[in-house]
């Protein structure tokens, strides 16, 4: 922990602990969503640390919550979870962490931490800003959430307070960077666009996943 | 919650189990193949274009249909704030802000 503090600047930190904060609220506005649409305490709390990847346990909880089987939502949830897998493959290695460091290391792989890792300039700037940002969203994410959880359970009206606008606006501001660059943002438009014309006949998560497809139009 | 306990314990350790398989493969799959530049290229933009979907599909819709203007208005609001570099939790509380003062407006 200590070479983190070390290898990190000042500004890198104080980004980290902003995002960290960011996540806590969304967390507490997906507690607070779910107690609301009728789940126990527990789901959003088990979820929260088990999983650790907040779209998809939104996606969970909403298919759920709409009657929808909560295998079929599993399996949704692991479609929007699959961009983990070039998460994994763009870490340099040893990011994560070696031997048993590395399945904690693993766990606390996510949009935030990965993010913040690729944009340090070497290997241990890297890794430290891939653990303090992934051990930070490991406590403030399910810590959020259980909170949220409990507030949930005395106010009711949620949207009220627009927290359901936090989440894409928080995945917006993760990927403002990539989308500076012109044929990103072209890619990225026509993938939302994919996604946004599907939803009307495709089951929840699977638009987002036919949004693939324009990978194409990148170079 | 309208669907059995066990079930629901039956799917979060799926979506629980799978991510982790997940989260670790790609660490493996490095370790065992070279991976040429474009095709690491070509993974990022996948995932920003999955971001970005995820992105329209939560701002815009509600099941499978409109949201109603006054998240993707949210969210609008974050975006330009965000391209114009305004700090992280500017961004994602002036989207709860506009969403929520357009709701007390009485726009849905």
């Amino acid at each position: 922990m200590r070479s983190i503090w070390r290898t990190l600047d000042r500004r890198g930190l104080a980004d980290i602990g902003l995002t960290c904060l960011a996540v806590f609220f969304i967390g507490l506005s997906y507690g607070a969503i779910a107690v609301a649409s009728g789940f126990p305490l527990w789901v959003p709390a088990v979820l929260s640390v088990l999983v650790l990847a907040g779209a998809s346990e939104f996606l969970f909880v909403g298919i759920v919550a709409a009657g929808g089987s909560p295998i079929a939502a599993a399996l949704a949830g692991l479609l929007v979870n699959s961009r983990h897998l070039p998460y994994g493959l763009a870490l340099p290695p040893g990011v994560t962490g070696r031997r048993w460091g590395r399945l904690l290391g693993t766990h606390v792989m996510n949009d935030e931490s990965v993010v913040f890792a690729l944009a340090q300039p070497d290997p241990p700037a890297k890794r430290a800003a891939y653990w303090a940002c992934g051990l930070g969203v490991l406590a403030c994410w399910p810590g959020g959430a259980m909170l949220g959880a409990l507030i949930g359970s005395v106010v009711h009206d949620t949207s009220a307070f627009g927290l359901d606008a936090m989440f894409p606006a928080v995945i917006l501001a993760l990927i403002v960077k990539d989308l500076r660059d012109a044929r990103m943002r072209r890619a990225a438009l026509a993938g939302a666009a994919i996604a946004l014309a599907a939803t009307p006949f495709l089951p929840a998560g699977l638009p987002v996943l036919l949004a693939l497809t324009a990978v194409v139009l990148t170079p | 919650m309208k669907e059995p306990t066990t079930l629901v314990v039956a799917g979060l350790a799926i979506l629980a189990g799978g991510t982790y398989a997940l989260r670790l493969s790609g660490q493996l799959l490095r370790a065992r193949i070279t991976f040429p530049p474009r095709a690491a290229k070509l993974l990022e933009a996948a995932a920003v274009i999955l971001l970005a979907a995820l992105v329209a599909t939560t701002a815009l819709t509600e099941g499978h249909g409109f949201s109603g203007f006054a998240r993707p208005a949210g969210v609008l609001v974050a975006g330009v704030l965000a391209w114009r570099k305004a700090p992280f939790l500017v961004v994602v509380l002036a989207a709860a802000a506009v969403t929520a003062l357009l709701r007390v407006l009485g726009v849905s």
